[in-house]
């Protein structure tokens, strides 16, 4: 049983997603998406604190809200000037691809619903200490993720070093 | 006899070829010239003290203790072997398996030929050293390539006539062939040059066809390429005689009888052999209607003319029958077909040179006249008519007219040298200013005609008494062409020395060519007087019995048919005295006697059209009529269909081009729907 | 009140969505990323939703999903260093304009 309350808040989160994942898509300005995307990561990052995983919650926000969107409205920024509508688009362009995810939608839909119903409650689950998290992420063991995290390390310092030879000036 | 001289006779042009045709371009042409013909001297010399072991020495190799001459293989290389020997108990080879093998055989006629071979070639070489030059002696452009040739064929030619067996002769035919084809396209810039030298491959070619199926019919039946076991066999008791012994002769007839050998056409399978064979001889000795390549190869250079086209190449086909000619004496038939083609041809190629005005085609129709000739005295040798009279005559003919004809082609070539023009209308009256030529010229024009001490007269009458002997209607006919071979030659002689004086044209009369072009021809000359008087008929005869008893100065002289000979001399001063008549001094009697028989002179002018006649064929019915077609299919229908599979193709990429757009927006929608569908399918079948 | 399962799956799966659509139909790079995000989002919160219900006992799912958010990271700086290294060059982040390379 979760509260009332807890419900009210999923149906916002819902809601936000929704709404601005539809926006972010559609709006004319580059900004605004970027800043409608900065509003679905945050309802992500609620749903999963509402999922009781923090320290997941905390990452999404540092990391995507912190981190990539301000990366994008710099890069918005550098790359066009504010207030420039991106032109409209063709409705021959339009209408597969609303076909298309319309239709994907649908059939993912139908066999979630299908297959998944089943599961109507949230099952308990011990409060995650930052030991256990620790643990997982720096063993070898079975559910120890150490070899990707480190794998991970290495990608991001390959990435910071991509990024500065790509966007050096020549 | 060792073999080291015989190997050197056929090594040393083809060293001397490969020499002259490797280094010849960093050598100075004078030097080329010299090596050529010094090898060609040293050669001669060696083929004459060959020949003459041969013929005196009297070694039990040569001649047996009746005074027959042998056939004596000197060496005698297995080259590929096709079937293994079959071998008695004791190791003796009892008979020989089928092989091509590489070797040196010496009996009468090869003996000859290499005199002939090599003298001529000799002469040529010496002549070529100032014919190919121009009036200041500068050699003329491919000096060395020229000499290279010129030994490349005189190796072949060696090869020819040494041949161990049908198929090393096969061999060095087609070398032959080659190199006559690379000399008469000599001027390689001369279009007429070119197409001169390749119709005389292809029509030769396609003659060779004729020969290779031949050989391989003897062959399959006989089991031997060797001349030896067709012609002979060493029979117990009896030394080999070259002349078919009883044994073989029963042997390759019982081979042809019972083999269960098909009648194809009604003739045996061994006439066809003989036939088909003598077609290769046909197409090189230019018998009609393979004779039309003769006169145009006479593009070459007028020392080629002289040794391939007239003395020794184009008598090959003389050689090769007279070579097998035990086994043309099985088949009368094919004998017969011989004579035919032979007393044909003589008589056309008379006519037509009668009205040639390029002197060196009067040449060219002449030889095919006078090669003709020795055909039929080879058609018409039996052995019951004195000791097979027409062999000897035949081989004596090829002797003598070796010489006289070369002698007249190498003046010719002297004529054409220093007036520059191939057309008798260019020269006239020439006598005065070329005496050296003028004599020589005259001497070989009466050996031609048969006039008595000249060789031409012996040989001749011989072959003229050989056909006597066979056939009265045969004489007359050859008589008749005895006679028109004495009108053209002076006709010729008296167009280019007479009829009017020479009017000089650009900036020197013509004049005597320098010693290396005058040498030969008086050397010629020397021997076209002197050829008829060896007693031949005791070094060539067909079994290699000598044919008299007797031998003295007049021994050629005592043997003649006197019946014979006289008719001969009246029908050749006959000849002569026309020609006087009409082309002694200027006149218009040959005008008159040309619209006299207005058709025939024209079509003895167009040389009856056989020229005309093969281009209509070549054209219109193997090119129109069975190229076209294929060429249609292969365009239409075998290109077609692989155009049509390009173009399927091609549609088919411009089609799908689309989908390679290098958009990533329509790459991830195709993928989308991809995605969607293969679920709905998995969805679909999973219910 | 229960929230049942299939009330996260929709929304991430509408976000995955929308992603897709947006990928297809946007010209601009940046947007083009911006839906790639939104993609990885719904996908994130489904290794998330499904560790949460079907596998509370272990953190399998929000480790793929904290790699994952890694990943994202790492991807999104280096593609923005493309663009605007692009854009250095062409003056111009348009998809449908940059063809210089196609043929």
């Amino acid at each position: 049983m979760v509260s009332v309350g807890s419900f009210i808040a999923y149906l916002i989160i819902a809601l936000v997603m929704v709404i601005f994942s539809v926006l972010a898509v559609t709006t004319r300005k580059i900004l605004r998406a970027a800043t409608y995307l900065l509003f679905v990561l945050f309802a992500t990052a609620a749903a999963y604190f509402q999922l009781d995983y923090e320290f997941l919650g905390a990452v999404q926000i540092a990391v995507y809200a912190g981190g990539i969107v301000v990366l994008f409205v710099f890069s918005i920024l550098l790359t066009s000037h504010p207030g420039d509508n991106t032109a409209v688009l063709k409705t021959k362009k339009r209408i597969p691809a609303l076909i298309g995810s319309v239709a994907l939608f649908a059939l993912v839909a139908w066999s979630l619903i299908d297959r998944v119903c089943d599961y109507v409650s949230i099952p308990k689950m011990s409060f995650l200490t930052m030991k256990d998290l620790g643990t997982s992420l720096m063993g070898t063991g079975h559910g120890q993720y150490l070899l990707p995290f480190e794998a991970v390390s290495v990608l991001l310092l390959a990435c910071i070093i991509g990024g500065i030879v790509i966007a050096r000036k020549r | 006899m060792e073999s080291t001289l015989p190997i050197l006779i056929l090594a040393l042009p083809l060293f001397t070829f490969l020499l002259l045709g490797l280094l010849g371009k960093y050598m100075k042409h004078g030097l080329a010239g010299c090596i050529g013909t010094a090898s060609m001297g040293v050669t001669a010399t060696l083929a004459y003290i060959t020949a003459f072991t041969y013929f005196f020495s009297g070694s039990p190799l040569f001649m047996n203790a009746f005074g027959e001459r042998l056939q004596s293989i000197v060496f005698n290389v297995t080259w590929l072997q096709f079937t293994p020997d079959i071998v008695d108990a004791a190791g003796q080879v009892i008979k020989s398996g089928l092989a091509i093998r590489l070797g040196f055989l010496l009996d009468s006629i090869s003996a000859m030929m290499l005199i002939v071979i090599t003298t001529i070639s000799f002469m040529v070489h010496l002549y070529s050293n100032g014919y190919m030059r121009d009036h200041d002696g500068t050699p003329e452009k491919g000096f060395q390539r020229f000499f290279a040739y010129l030994s490349l064929f005189s190796f072949s030619m060696l090869g020819l006539v040494v041949a161990t067996n049908i198929f090393q002769m096969y061999i060095f035919w087609e070398l032959v062939g080659a190199s006559s084809y690379l000399l008469i396209g000599f001027y390689y810039t001369k279009p007429s040059a070119v197409s001169a030298s390749k119709k005389a491959f292809i029509v030769t070619r396609f003659a060779d066809l004729g020969f290779l199926i031949g050989i391989l019919i003897l062959s399959y039946y006989t089991g031997t390429f060797n001349f030896t076991e067709l012609t002979s066999a060493p029979v117990a008791g009896m030394d080999n005689t070259f002349a078919v012994s009883l044994g073989t002769a029963e042997n390759i007839k019982n081979i042809f009888a019972t083999s269960a050998a098909p009648v194809f056409l009604g003739g045996s399978v061994l006439t066809w052999a003989l036939v088909l064979i003598f077609v290769g001889g046909m197409g090189k000795s230019a018998m009609m209607p393979l004779h039309i390549w003769l006169p145009d190869a006479m593009e070459g250079p007028t020392p080629v003319s002289a040794l391939i086209h007239a003395a020794t190449m184009v008598v090959a086909g003389v050689y090769l029958v007279a070579r097998l000619f035990p086994l043309y004496l099985m088949e009368i038939t094919s004998l017969e077909i011989v004579t035919i083609v032979g007393a044909v041809t003589a008589f056309y190629a008379a006519m037509v040179a009668c009205t040639q005005v390029d002197i060196k085609r009067v040449l060219a129709f002449s030889t095919i006249s006078q090669i003709a000739f020795m055909m039929v005295s080879l058609g018409v040798a039996r052995p019951e008519y004195h000791h097979g009279l027409g062999y000897m005559a035949s081989m004596f003919h090829l002797f003598t007219h070796a010489m006289f004809k070369a002698l007249l082609f190498l003046g010719a070539g002297a004529i054409i040298h220093a007036v520059g023009t191939n057309d008798y209308t260019g020269m006239h009256g020439l006598r005065k200013y070329m005496p050296v030529t003028h004599w020589t010229f005259l001497i070989g024009c009466l050996a031609i005609a048969g006039i008595i001490p000249f060789a031409g007269f012996f040989s001749k009458d011989e072959i003229l008494t050989a056909v006597f002997g066979e056939s009265l209607y045969g004489y007359l006919w050859m008589t008749c062409v005895a006679g028109m071979t004495a009108f053209y030659m002076f006709r010729l002689y008296f167009l280019i020395f007479w009829w009017k004086d020479h009017k000089v044209h650009g900036h020197h009369a013509p004049k005597d060519q320098p010693w290396t072009m005058t040498v030969p021809l008086v050397f010629l000359a020397v021997m076209s007087i002197c050829a008829g008087w060896f007693p031949f008929g005791n070094l060539v005869t067909w079994n290699g019995h000598p044919m008299f008893e007797h031998l003295s100065f007049w021994t050629n002289i005592d043997n003649l048919n006197w019946f014979v000979a006289a008719v001969s001399m009246v029908t050749a001063l006959g000849g002569i005295g026309l020609a006087w008549v009409m082309y002694q001094k200027e006149n218009d009697l040959p005008q008159k006697a040309a619209k006299l028989i207005p058709n025939l002179w024209d079509w003895c002018y167009h040389r009856f059209y056989w020229d005309e006649l093969y281009m209509w064929v070549t054209h219109s019915v193997i090119f129109r009529g069975i190229c076209k077609p294929i060429a249609w299919f292969d365009r239409h229908i075998i290109d077609g269909s692989m155009n049509g599979l390009a173009f399927v193709t091609n549609k088919l990429s411009v089609a799908i081009k689309g989908l390679q757009s290098g958009s990533t927006q329509r790459y991830v929608w195709f993928y989308l729907v991809g995605a969607v569908i293969l679920a709905l399918i998995t969805a679909i079948c999973t219910i | 009140m229960e929230i049942p399962m299939i009330c996260y799956l929709l929304p991430a799966l509408f976000m995955f969505c929308c992603g897709v659509y947006g990928f297809i139909t946007r010209k601009n790079m940046i947007a083009m990323l911006i839906s790639l995000e939104l993609m990885l989002n719904g996908v994130d919160l489904n290794f998330v939703v499904f560790n949460r219900y079907l596998f509370p006992g272990s953190l399998d799912g929000m480790m793929f999903t904290l790699f994952a958010i890694a990943i994202a990271a790492a991807e999104t700086a280096l593609a923005i260093a493309i663009i605007i290294n692009v854009f250095r060059i062409a003056k111009d982040i348009d998809v449908q304009d940059l063809t210089k390379m196609k043929f």
